[in-house]
C-alpha cells in the first residue's frame, strides 16, 4: 500500500532537487538524470492530497493462501486509516496512523492498541509487510540519497536503476535498489537491504494502470525474503484521489465507529 | 581365622579406628552425592516431561527443525483424528494436546489505554476437561497459589511472580497480543482466575495458562495445536518402551515426505536432554571412581603407617614360620572387613542424609534467576536401590587396594635380618 506526499510538498521538493541536483554520466558517455531528480519525480507521480483505496492482499503463506481485504482513507503521508473487511475473522480490525505512531483496534477485544516497539516488526495479517513498513515515510527523496547506476527493461519499458543509501541510520532498510520507469516516473521493481548487504524483502511490480494522469501500480508481489511463502500479491482494486475525507476519519475515536 | 582377625581389629583400634572413619566418610560422600544426582537428574525428567516433552511427544517435522521459535505455522492440524488414532494404536499411552505461545500481556485501565504490559510466555493446555490429564501432569492443585483453576471460556491463569510485575488482580481482564497461526496480529481478551507457581523459574518469569480451546480460537488454530503429549499411566519415563512407541508411530508415517507429516520423539530426543542425563551418569560414576581413588591412597597411606607401627609384629609372624603370602592374605581379609564396616556405617550414614535432602531438598533459586532450563528451583536426592549399594563400590575397593599395595611390603622382609631387626 503506498502513502502519497501533499502536492505543495512535492512541487517544493522537485523545485529544491532541480536546483541542487546535476545529471550524472554513463560509461559509454551518454548522460543520465540524477537519481535524487528520478526519486523526486517518482514521488511526484505517486503524492495526492488524499486517496481513498480498496485493495487485496493474497498472501501466499507456506499453508495456504489467504486473501485480506481492506479499505484506506489516506491524507497527504502522515494521516491515514485503513480498515479490513474480509475475511470474516479480521472483518472491523481497524488501523490508524498518526504521523509517527500507529493504533489497531479489534472488535473482538474492544480494545485499541498502539503498536510500537517489537511489535513493529510484526507482519500486517500476516503479509510480507510489516507495520515498520506501513510506518515508513513514502517520499523516498525524504529518506534516501538516491544514486543512477544503469538502465534495464521491465515489463517492456526503459527503467532507470536507482541505488538508495539512507540519510539516517535510524532506518528498517539501509539500502535500497529501485527500477523505474524511465517514462512514467512509477517504480517497477525494488530490493530493500540490511546494512549489513543482505537482501530483507523486494517488490515487484506486475501491471501498472493510469488513474487521473497518474501512473499507478495496481499488481505488486511484495516478498520477505526472511520469510518462507511465495510472497504477497497486493491487488488494488480501486483508487480514488483527492477525494473529501471526513476529519474525524483521522481520530482514535472512529477505530471504534 | 577371620574371627580371629576381626578380634584383632576390635581389641587394637589403632589399626581399625582410622580406617573405619575414612571410610565411612568416603562411602557417606558417595551415598548422597550418587543420590543427589539421581534426584537432580529425575527433577530434570520431571519438569522436561510436565512442562515440554511428554514422556513422548508429536509435532510436525517443519516444527521440530524450527522448535526453538514456536512456529506456530508450522503447527500440527487435523488434531482430532490424530489424537484418536494415538488413543486406539497406544490405548495404555495418555495424550493431550498443547499450544505454546509468546507475546504479549497487556493491562488496559479505566479508560481502556495501556496500563501495563510484559513479555509472556504461554502453555495452552486442555484445562475445562475434568478428565484432562494436565490436572496431575502439571500437579495443578500443589501449583496453585490463589484463586481457582479456569472454569469457562476466556478465563487464565498467571504466573505469581509475572502477576506481581503486572500489578493486576483476580477478575481483572487482559488482553493478549501474540501471532495467529497465519501470521497476523492476534488479540484476545482474558479474565486472569488464579495465579500459580510451577517451581521453575524458567516458566514463572513470565507464564500465562490457558485452556486450549481458547488459545486455538485467539491464534486461529482450529483444529490444531503445536504438540501432543504422551505420558506412560503411571508418570514415570521409561526409555526403551517410549522408543518403541516413537519408532512404530514414525514408521507409520515415515511415506509421508511433506513437512507437514507428524513425527514423534521421545523425551531424550528434546534439545539437550539427552547430553544432560547422560552427563549426569558421567558425573555420577566420575564421583564413584573418584572417591575409589582418593581413599585408595589415603588407606594405602593408612596402611604404610600401619605396617610401620606393626613392624616388629610382622617379623615376629615371619619368624615363627608363617608363610608371606598367608601374612599378605590375612591383611588384605583384614581390609575387607574394615572396608565392609566402614561401608556399611557409610551407607547407613549416608541414606540417612539423602533421605533428609529428598524430602526437603535444597533451595537453588538464586542460581536460577535468568535460567532457561526446564529444572526445578529446590533439588531433591533420590534415594535409589542403587543408593543402599553404591557406597559398598568404593568402600571396600578402596580399603582393599591400600592394603594390597601398602602390604607388598611384606614380600620385601628378608627373614635372614629378622633376628637382627628384632633385637633393635
Amino acid at each position: 500500500m503506498r502513502f502519497q506526499p501533499s502536492l505543495a510538498m512535492t512541487v517544493i521538493l522537485l523545485a529544491a532537487v532541480m536546483i541542487v541536483q546535476t545529471d550524472t554520466e554513463a560509461e559509454d558517455g551518454t548522460s543520465w538524470p540524477s537519481g535524487d531528480t528520478i526519486l523526486a519525480e517518482v514521488d511526484a507521480n505517486a503524492g495526492s492530497r488524499n486517496k481513498l483505496i480498496e485493495a487485496a492482499m493474497v498472501i501466499h503463506g507456506r499453508r495456504g493462501t489467504r486473501t485480506v481485504q481492506s479499505r484506506s482513507w489516506i491524507e497527504g503521508t502522515q494521516r491515514s486509516f485503513t480498515e479490513f473487511l474480509a475475511p470474516a475473522r479480521e472483518r472491523g480490525t481497524k488501523m490508524l496512523k498518526l504521523e509517527n505512531q500507529l493504533w489497531t483496534y479489534t472488535p473482538t477485544t474492544d480494545r485499541i492498541i498502539k503498536i510500537s516497539g517489537h511489535l513493529l516488526r510484526q507482519a500486517v495479517m500476516g503479509s510480507d509487510l510489516s507495520y515498520e513498513d506501513l510506518m515508513e515515510d513514502p517520499e523516498l527523496s525524504v529518506l534516501y540519497w538516491a544514486r543512477t547506476t544503469g538502465v534495464d527493461t521491465l515489463l517492456g519499458r526503459p527503467c532507470w536503476i536507482l541505488d538508495l543509501a539512507a540519510q539516517e541510520q535510524d532506518i528498517a532498510y539501509h539500502t535500497r535498489r529501485v527500477w523505474v520507469d524511465q517514462e512514467r516516473a512509477v517504480m517497477l521493481r525494488e530490493e530493500r537491504f540490511a546494512k549489513s548487504g543482505k537482501l530483507l524483502k523486494t517488490t515487484e511490480v506486475r501491471e501498472v494502470y493510469e488513474v487521473q494522469g497518474r501512473w499507478i501500480a495496481n499488481h505488486v508481489v511484495f516478498r520477505d525474503m526472511l520469510k518462507e511463502g511465495d510472497g504477497t500479491e497486493f491487488l488494488l482494486e480501486s483508487i480514488d484521489f483527492d477525494v473529501e475525507i471526513p476529519p474525524h476519519i483521522f481520530s482514535k475515536a472512529a477505530l471504534r465507529m | 581365622m577371620i574371627l580371629f582377625l576381626v578380634k584383632g581389629l576390635l581389641r587394637d583400634r589403632t589399626r581399625s579406628l582410622f580406617p573405619v572413619l575414612v571410610v565411612t566418610a568416603g562411602v557417606m560422600l558417595t551415598v548422597v552425592l550418587y543420590s543427589y544426582i539421581k534426584g537432580s537428574e529425575n527433577d530434570i525428567i520431571q519438569a522436561s516431561a510436565s512442562l515440554v516433552s511428554g514422556h513422548v511427544d508429536v509435532v510436525t517435522r517443519a516444527y521440530a527443525r524450527e522448535e526453538d521459535q514456536v512456529p506456530n505455522d508450522l503447527a500440527l492440524l487435523g488434531l482430532t483424528d490424530l489424537m484418536n488414532e494415538l488413543r486406539q494404536s497406544w490405548p495404555d499411552l495418555i495424550v493431550t494436546p498443547r499450544i505454546r505461545f509468546a507475546g504479549l500481556l497487556d493491562v488496559p485501565d479505566a479508560e481502556g489505554q495501556t496500563r501495563a504490559q510484559g513479555s509472556a510466555v504461554g502453555l495452552a493446555v486442555d484445562l475445562q476437561d475434568p478428565a484432562s490429564p494436565e490436572h496431575v501432569v502439571l500437579n495443578l492443585a500443589d501449583a496453585m497459589v490463589s484463586g481457582r483453576l479456569p472454569t469457562a471460556s476466556g478465563e487464565i491463569l498467571l504466573s505469581e511472580i509475572f502477576a506481581d510485575r503486572l500489578g493486576v488482580t483476580l477478575g481483572e481482564t487482559v488482553t493478549l497480543l501474540s501471532t495467529t497461526m497465519h501470521g497476523s496480529l492476534a488479540t484476545a481478551n482474558f479474565t486472569i482466575v488464579g495465579t500459580l507457581r510451577f517451581g521453575v523459574a524458567a516458566v514463572d518469569r513470565g507464564a500465562i495458562l490457558a485452556d486450549v480451546r481458547d488459545i486455538q480460537t485467539a491464534l486461529d488454530m482450529q483444529d490444531g495445536a503445536s504438540e501432543v503429549l504422551g505420558f506412560f499411566p503411571d508418570m514415570v519415563y521409561r526409555p526403551d518402551a517410549a522408543r518403541e512407541i516413537a519408532n512404530a508411530f514414525n514408521t507409520r508415517y515415515g511415506s509421508r515426505q511433506d513437512a507437514f507429516a507428524p513425527l514423534m520423539r521421545t523425551l531424550r530426543d528434546h534439545n539437550g536432554l539427552a547430553e544432560t542425563l547422560d552427563l549426569a551418569n558421567a558425573v555420577g560414576a566420575a564421583i564413584v571412581a573418584l572417591f575409589v581413588i582418593v581413599m585408595s591412597i589415603v588407606l594405602w597411606n593408612a596402611g604404610l603407617m600401619g605396617s610401620l607401627r606393626r613392624f616388629g609384629e610382622f617379623g615376629v609372624r615371619l619368624a615363627i614360620g608363617e608363610n608371606k603370602m598367608h601374612l599378605y592374605r590375612s591383611l588384605l581379609v583384614e581390609a575387607l572387613v574394615i572396608g565392609l564396616i566402614g561401608s556399611v556405617l557409610g551407607t547407613a550414614l549416608g541414606l540417612l542424609a539423602a533421605t533428609y535432602l529428598q524430602v526437603h531438598g535444597m533451595d537453588i533459586s538464586g542460581l536460577l534467576k535468568n535460567s532457561s532450563m526446564m529444572i526445578s528451583n529446590v533439588l531433591r536426592a533420590r534415594v535409589t536401590p542403587t543408593s543402599w549399594i553404591i557406597g559398598f563400590i568404593p568402600g571396600i575397593l578402596a580399603t582393599f587396594l591400600g592394603a594390597a599395595i601398602s602390604g607388598l611390603g611384606v614380600f620385601r622382609r628378608r627373614t635372614a635380618d629378622l633376628t637382627k631387626e628384632l633385637q633393635t
